[in-house]
This record gives structure tokens, C-alpha cells and sequence, in this order.
């Protein structure tokens, strides 16, 4: 993925629309944190120092997805900084819970939640990074799990393919031993279409799969639907199984427009 | 104690208190004991102490993408079928350390394995697990090249067999040949009365440990309920696989529309291919700190269900659905006669209850092969 990498190779961290919680991530890998800052030099990252270093860098990492004008400009010139750009999350890499608005009337949102509507400028729709830019590389989930990152960094470092894998969440629920809550239990879970990351956690703790990771490599939301509605869940409990972090995926977009005309 | 006259069968009668001796026995001489238990709504195979671990009472409901749990009228202890592991779990780890290396002072060092592999006691096989412990015995023992981690859990092995004396409508052992009743592989083989056990031992080790336990000769009329009750659930299966000429006639579906239509179904999830107790195949993942002082290599369960499975240099061979599932089916039921001279399904039905779109393989090839 990388050649030619510096020993020490300069890492930035930027945002754009989100929460905030993937960027933690890095700060919560607590056990490995000394080793990451030993191992990269955390050039920017202004949600964990005030020395903010200019450009460019050997690794970006972008969080967050592009909501206002202001940011589809700025991600540009971020690109252009990043000798290889990741995104991380479901927001970068999917647009978020905030791509909710691409199916309603943004405006009607900032009319009814802003005393001075005329303040707020927004696009219409929250889109994912690789939308805007070419990506080098991403990692899934709401939040992602610090271990891949830590895993990313790592390979990054090394020269290495990284260990992520973009199959189902099953995998992770049978390697571990986790019984289908699908199959026993006729949970609604969309492990069977969701990218694996997470270790399966919700499944583990008896819920079925919220979807967190995003659609799966050559994942069948249609065939799920199917089996769901073929379980007794409406259709429109459907579309809001596949509308939440990762709703503008294409493939879940598709699950949840073809629930809401059925 | 004096030895009881043995009947001509060598058949024993157990108690429930007796069976529970048995397990203490199998500990006593060291082995880890897995058995059949409740756990996440299912009957999962973990470690057992005594009886009271055992799902008495409890039974399953199982069809296409289905599986609950129900109670029984009486309390057996194996008066299920099978639940959605299966004993490949202990023998062929989901995920294993194979070696880790440190670099310590610009020294590399590859460090030793992990400990022992652990001696484990298999109680409640069935049938089609001993069909399908051949299997991958013969995949991962029978050839120029062992795998080690593999056999060093399979030699130290020992195996109490429990007949099935109900069938679940996704069971086709007879089909394939492989059961309801043992016809080998085990140490003891048990078949569950109301009352207790008619058990024979079927190897010298297994004789040993029944030797060391409460029991008596089993009565003819035992006996004889025993068969009974065994050929009840071979009565009771429903599902069928027409294995006749099946290579050949596989073979020549390989381009039949029915694959699309499978391919629509199948959400890729590889569920099949993780329940299924004969699928062997595994990744390797090569993993290193971020200080770059520890490398560890990992293997782990993998599936042709996959992307990255059949990736090769320029990309994966396998892009679609259908190509994955063509090579799952034609793999188990023909180019495994191929390979290793035997079927790669015993007839478990593992892939059509635990398939969340139900797919049933012996449906399929009934429409693969149907003329068109």
C-alpha cells in the first residue's frame, strides 16, 4: 500500500462533519498510544494538541463527511496535503446519520432549528469523502474500532497490507462461537450484509447487528429484506434498519428505497 | 467387583448416575469434556463437569433458516439433533496462533508454540459427526502432508457416540450414507432409553473406561428397544440427496440458470460454509506491532464465500455470488469425490437450518439437475 514511507513518517488528523468520536479512537487506544506517537510524528491534530504542525503529510486520516461548501473546498486542498489519504468512519465513508437530510429538504431542517436561518449555509445533501477525492484506503464504522486502527497505523508503518476485512459480520459471530440470532431467535440482524470490524459486539451481547460497519463486499440487502418481511418485520421497520449510520451507502440506499415502494 | 456376564452384543446397561461416572472418569484420566449444554438459545458444545450440564429436557425445531429451542415431554439428555456448532471447533480451531516472533536488540527470534494442545473427550456425537470427523481426517490427515495443530488434538481423542433416536427435517444422513446409526470411529457408542443407556464400547480404550464405571449386562429386550428407537429416526428423515452419478451429472449443470437463482438468494454471509463440520479452509494473517518489535502469524476460518478467497495476483477469481456458490456445491458433492475419494457433506442439514435465507442444498440440486 505504501513504499517508500519515511522511518517516521508524518501523520495528520482532520474533521469534517461528525461527532468526533472516531478521531477519539486513536486517543483511546490507550495501551498503544505511546507506541503509535513513537512510532509517526502526530504532525496535526488539533483535538489532541495545539502544536499543529503544517503540511503535507505522509498519512492523512479524515472523519466526517462533507455537509457545507466550505468543506467540499477544504477537503480538496487536504487531499492535496495527504500523500495517502484514509478515511475513518461511517461518516467519511459512507455520510453519516447526517445523510438522513438526503432524502428530505435541507432548508426546512435549518429553517426550524435556527433562530437566524440566514446564518446557516449548507448543502443538500452529506456526502462521503471519496465522493470529492480519491481515497486511498477507509475504515468502517460508527465509531471505527480502535483496534483496526491501531492495526492500520501499524501495517502503514510496516510497509504491510493491513488486516481489514471486508466480509460479512457472521464470520466474526461464528469464529467466536456467537449463535445466530437470526436463525434462533428471528432477530432482525444485519450481520449477514454488514462488513466485519466490530467483532461482532452487538450480537455477542444478544442484538442483532445495527449496520454500524456499513454494507459488506458484494453484500444482498435485497435477499435480507426478503427474509425479514418473510419474519413478520414491516416494511417500514426495513427502511429504518438500513437508514442510520451508513444510509447513503449505495447499497443500503437501495434496501431502504426498494422497503419504502413495497 | 466381579465382572457381569456380558451379552453376545458386548452391550452394557448405564444409568444416568453411571454416564455421569463415565464423564468423571474421562476427567479423572485427564481429558477436557465437551458435551452438549444450553447456551444463547441453542445447544452449543462447550465444557461439561457432570449430567446436570446436559440440556435435559430440551429439544430443537429446526427447518430452513430456522432453529428454536423447545422443551420435551420427558427429560432426555440428548433428545435433540444438532445445534449450530459442531465438534471442527475443537479439532480445527476458528483461530489460532501458529507462531509469533520478537526482535529484541536487532536480534529476530521466532518464539515456541503455545503450550499443549488440550486432550479432549467428545461427548454426544453423532453419527454424521463421526462421518464428518472422517472427513476432515481424511482432508487433513490422509495425505503427503499433516496438519499438525490437527492432528495433535485428533490423536488424543476420545469419542462417546450418542445415536439419534429422533431425526430433524433437515437431517439427510441416510442419503449420504453416514448414519443415524454409528457405524464407526467412536470409542463408546450410547443410545439413550428412557431410563438409562445401552452403551458397547466400539475400541480397547474405550472398553477400559467402561470397565471402570457402574453397569450391568444389557437386556436382549434393551437391546432390542435401542435398535428401535435408532430406526425410528432413520424413519423419521424426510429430506433426500439422489447421490447417484451425482459427480457426473454436477458436472454438467455447472452452466444452469438455477445458479442465478441461487446466487439472488444468497447473501454471501458464509454461514454455510463456518457451520458446515467438513469445510476446512482457513486464511493466514501476518500481524505486527506498531514498534515493530513483535510479529504474530494467525489462522483463521475462511470461507469460499469470500472476496479476498480466491484472490490471486490481479484480483479475485470468483467475483460473482454465483461463481462462489457453484464452487461451495460442486466442491461438497463432486470435486471432493475427486480430491479424496468420499463426499464433503454428511448430511447434518447444518447449512440449511443456520443459512438465514434458508437456502437447502438438496433442494437445489434437485432443480440443478432437473431436465430442463
Amino acid at each position: 500500500m505504501l513504499r517508500g514511507l519515511p522511518r517516521k513518517p508524518r501523520i495528520a488528523v482532520f474533521k469534517f462533519a461528525s461527532c468526533d468520536g472516531c478521531q477519539l479512537s486513536l486517543l483511546d487506544a490507550e495501551d498503544e498510544l505511546l507506541a503509535v506517537a513513537d512510532a509517526v510524528e502526530i504532525a496535526y491534530f488539533p483535538e489532541a494538541s495545539r502544536r499543529m504542525l503544517k503540511g503535507p503529510y505522509d498519512i492523512g486520516l479524515v472523519e466526517g463527511s462533507i455537509t457545507t461548501h466550505h468543506d467540499a473546498e477544504r477537503i480538496q486542498q487536504v487531499r492535496r496535503q495527504c500523500r495517502t489519504l484514509i478515511t475513518i468512519g461511517a461518516c467519511a465513508t459512507a455520510g453519516g446519520i447526517q445523510a438522513l437530510r438526503n432524502w428530505k429538504d435541507a432548508n426546512e431542517f435549518v429553517r426550524h432549528v435556527y433562530a437566524r436561518p440566514d446564518f446557516i449555509q449548507t448543502l443538500k445533501m452529506s456526502t462521503p469523502i471519496a465522493e470529492h477525492v480519491p481515497v486511498d484506503g477507509e475504515l468502517r464504522g460508527c465509531p471505527i474500532n480502535k483496534n483496526q486502527l491501531v492495526e492500520l497505523v501499524s501495517a502503514l508503518v510496516a510497509g504491510r497490507k493491513p488486516n481489514i476485512p471486508t466480509h460479512s459480520v457472521c464470520m466474526e459471530c461464528k469464529r467466536q462461537g456467537t449463535v445466530c440470532l437470526l436463525v434462533a431467535r428471528g432477530v432482525a440482524c444485519l450481520g449477514p450484509v454488514t462488513q466485519a470490524g466490530c467483532g461482532a459486539l452487538c450480537p455477542r451481547y444478544g442484538r442483532g447487528c445495527y449496520g454500524c460497519f456499513g454494507p459488506m463486499e458484494a453484500a444482498n440487502p435485497a435477499s435480507l429484506s426478503e427474509i425479514f418481511r418473510a419474519q413478520g418485520r414491516p416494511n417500514d421497520a426495513i427502511v429504518r434498519d438500513f437508514r442510520n449510520f451508513n444510509a447513503w451507502a449505495w447499497q443500503f440506499r437501495q434496501a431502504s428505497e426498494e422497503a419504502e415502494r413495497a | 467387583m466381579t465382572e457381569p456376564a456380558a451379552q453376545p452384543s458386548g452391550a452394557v446397561w448405564l444409568t444416568r448416575e453411571g454416564l455421569n461416572q463415565l464423564l468423571g472418569a474421562l476427567r479423572a484420566q485427564g481429558y477436557e469434556v465437551i458435551g452438549p449444554r444450553l447456551g444463547e438459545g441453542a445447544i452449543i458444545y462447550d465444557r461439561i463437569q457432570t449430567i446436570e450440564d446436559l440440556p435435559a429436557g430440551w429439544t430443537e425445531e429446526q427447518e430452513a433458516g430456522r432453529y428454536r429451542l423447545r422443551r420435551r415431554q420427558d427429560d432426555a439428555l440428548f433428545g435433540y439433533n444438532l445445534g449450530p456448532q459442531s465438534w471442527k471447533k475443537f479439532l480445527h480451531p476458528p483461530v489460532l496462533r501458529l507462531f509469533s516472533a520478537e526482535k529484541n536488540n536487532g536480534e529476530f527470534r521466532i518464539l515456541p508454540p503455545d503450550g499443549e494442545s488440550p486432550r479432549y473427550a467428545f461427548v454426544g456425537v453423532r453419527a454424521c459427526e463421526l462421518a464428518a470427523i472422517a472427513v476432515q481426517d481424511r482432508v487433513l490427515l490422509g495425505d503427503q502432508f499433516v496438519e499438525p495443530n490437527y492432528e495433535a488434538r485428533r490423536k488424543e481423542l476420545f469419542i462417546v457416540a450418542v445415536q439419534c433416536t429422533r431425526a430433524a427435517p433437515t437431517c439427510f444422513c441416510s442419503s449420504m450414507g453416514t448414519g443415524p446409526q454409528v457405524q464407526g470411529g467412536a470409542d463408546l457408542v450410547l443410545t439413550e432409553l428412557s431410563e438409562g443407556f445401552v452403551a458397547r464400547a466400539a475400541s480397547a480404550r474405550g472398553a477400559e473406561v467402561l470397565a471402570a464405571i457402574e453397569r450391568r449386562p444389557a437386556s436382549a429386550e434393551e437391546c432390542r428397544q435401542a435398535e428401535e428407537a435408532v430406526a425410528a429416526a432413520a424413519a423419521q428423515i424426510v429430506r433426500r440427496l439422489d447421490t447417484r452419478d451425482l459427480v457426473r451429472r454436477l458436472y454438467e449443470a455447472c452452466e444452469s440458470p438455477h445458479w442465478d437463482d441461487v446466487a439472488r438468494r444468497c447473501l454471501a454471509c458464509t454461514n454455510c460454509t463456518m457451520v458446515c463440520p467438513t469445510c476446512f479452509c482457513t486464511t493466514v494473517e501476518d500481524t505486527s506491532t506498531v514498534t515493530g518489535d513483535r510479529a504474530e502469524r494467525w489462522r483463521k476460518w475462511d470461507s469460499c464465500f469470500t472476496e479476498s478467497f480466491s484472490y490471486i495476483h490481479g484480483g479475485s477469481v470468483r467475483t460473482s455470488v454465483r461463481s462462489r456458490y457453484r464452487q461451495w456445491l460442486t466442491h461438497k458433492l463432486a470435486s471432493w469425490v475427486d480430491q479424496f475419494d468420499m463426499f464433503g457433506c454428511v448430511g447434518c442439514g447444518r447449512c440449511i437450518t443456520w443459512c438465514p435465507a434458508g437456502i437447502d442444498l438438496t433442494e437445489e440440486v434437485k432443480k440443478l439437475l432437473a431436465p430442463v
